[in-house]
């Protein structure tokens, strides 16, 4: 069901006439906005072909500075989600425990972490930490600031999903797994967290979006990211701001489509749903906000 | 300890953290609420302008649009908001902030529109009442009710964001100064918990006040 349909009637003639003058003053506020930042761009000298031609003719833009920046970006981002699943899965059953202490110790690591802003972990980490460490490379201390930080945060958001993924199964599910003679724990394992974590997929993606914004705070650690390499492209051939409008298109690009793909997943859980029964996919933008 | 307490303005920090969050708060509810209207809109031209807005901002780290408010709009492009560098990087940061969030506010709202079910509206119509009345009697307080939980979880989220300000606002901000004290004073493990706790006050009450008023709120269906 579209929005549309349930705010608004089938337009008759003067709705219509409304909203053929809205389709007008919507086109002049998009003309208006893109000529002022024409203007203002070609003002200050921005729209000069030798500014935006080595995107396209100079190789090194991206051999040298941009796909290098992308790797590390995707390496940190990757890296980060597997713990952070180790993470989340670990403190989500913790949260989930039969034992009173368990809980409450999962419960207070989990809910710190999760109110911690990740540019203060990785401050701490890198500053107070991993740069000062003997026993790490001093040229891997960025990666680790940017990996455990995004670990911890994230890996909190997850253990989240986690206990309400179990949360949104039908009772009788555990009650079936504890009447044919399963533990507590083996109702966990092998009945309600197979079905939760198939509901948290669709979010599980969301978060990747998350995670893969949040390595541009690595800048701040000197982590040689994408956003570190707009910084130093746009110095080295003079144009900072083409360079970090290109990059911003390739984040967008790539979470874009990690979203399309979430919406993908989620459509196909809730049509399993349908047919069989099972736990409803859990919402996807609660999760992509950070 | 008294030292570092002493010696730099951990205060000063939370105090710029909280203006930051309140300014761009009211900043990202209003652009966010014009966003959401056009996207519930039933002109294309107004829905593709909002969706648009939202899948380009969401889409972008809040870092780089934080450098690319000095490095980009205020040295190249030169708009700045004041000629004094730390006032232009403030006032910057608080745009960028608000521009940012304005994304996830459109969504909440639109989410809370959703939560609506068809009947509710077909129900509205067909005991008599007009487009004004519908919107303003049935389908609005229901969508504001829904948006309660998703508004609140963006607020929390614009409150830890603010610390991103450290990019362009340095050691006046609370990130930047943990770094600076970090940095000069070595580890320690006591000063990063004051900053965490700070944090956690800032947003842990916030969490479960939220959580409450939208169960009080919830449209029981």
């Amino acid at each position: 069901m579209s929005t549309e349909n349930v705010l608004f009637d089938a337009p008759g003639p003067r709705a219509r006439l409304r909203h053929n003058v809205l389709t007008g003053v919507g086109v002049l506020l998009l003309l208006g906005g893109l000529w002022l930042v024409y203007s203002k761009m070609s003002e200050r000298n921005q729209l000069q072909g030798y500014q935006w031609s080595p995107f396209v003719t100079d190789s090194a833009v991206w051999s040298d500075y941009l796909l290098p920046g992308l790797w590390e970006t995707i390496k940190a981002a990757l890296i980060s989600m597997v713990l952070a699943g180790a993470y989340g899965l670990v403190f989500g059953m913790g949260r989930l425990s039969h034992l009173t202490w368990v809980r409450w110790v999962s419960g207070v690591v989990v809910e710190f972490f999760r109110s911690v802003p990740v540019l203060l972990m990785m401050v701490f980490f890198f500053f107070g930490w991993f740069a000062t460490a003997t026993w790490l490379p001093n040229q891997y201390a960025p990666l680790a600031a940017v990996v455990l930080g995004l670990t911890l945060y994230n890996g909190s958001v997850i253990a989240e999903l986690v206990r309400s993924g179990v949360h949104s199964l039908p009772a009788g599910q555990a009650e079936a797994g504890l009447s044919i003679g399963l533990s507590p724990g083996q109702t966990m394992r092998s009945i309600q967290l197979p079905q939760a974590l198939r509901a948290m997929l669709p979010a599980l993606i969301g978060q990747l979006v998350v995670i893969l914004k949040d390595t541009a705070l690595g800048t701040i650690v000197l982590y040689p990211e994408l956003l570190t390499a707009a910084k130093t492209l746009g110095s080295g051939y003079a144009n900072t701001v083409q360079a970090y409008l290109v990059v911003a298109l390739v984040y967008i690009l790539i979470n874009y489509t990690l979203t399309k793909v979430a919406g993908f997943v989620d459509g196909r859980v809730k049509r399993r749903q349908r047919g069989g029964g099972g736990a409803a996919p859990l919402p996807v933008t609660a999760a992509a906000e950070g | 300890m008294g030292d570092i307490l002493s010696n730099y303005d951990i205060l000063g920090a939370f105090w710029v953290t909280i203006q930051l969050s309140v300014l761009s708060a009211v900043g990202a509810l209003v652009l966010g609420t014009v966003l959401a209207v056009f996207r519930v809109s039933p002109v294309g031209v107004l829905r593709f302008l909002g969706s648009f807005y939202v899948n380009t901002v969401r889409n972008t780290p809040l870092t780089l649009l934080m450098l690319f408010s000095i490095l980009g709009i205020t040295y190249i492009l030169q708009i700045p908001f004041s000629q004094e560098a730390s006032r232009n990087a403030y006032w910057w940061a608080v745009v960028m902030l608000a521009v940012y969030h304005a994304a996830f506010v459109c969504e909440a709202l639109r989410s809370g529109v959703n939560t609506i079910p068809a009947g509710q509206a077909e129900a509205a119509r067909s005991i008599g009442l007009t487009f004004g009345q519908s919107l303003r009697e049935v389908l609005l307080p229901q969508a504001f009710r829904g948006a309660v939980a998703p508004l609140g979880s963006t607020l929390i989220a614009l409150i830890k964001n603010t610390t991103v300000a450290a990019v362009i606002l340095g050691t006046a901000e609370s990130a930047g100064l943990l770094a600076q004290i970090t940095e000069n004073e070595g580890a320690s493990l006591p000063t990063f918990f004051i900053f965490a706790l700070g944090f956690v006050i800032l947003t842990l009450p916030l969490g479960v006040g939220i959580t409450s008023v939208s169960r009080r709120l919830a449209v029981k269906r």
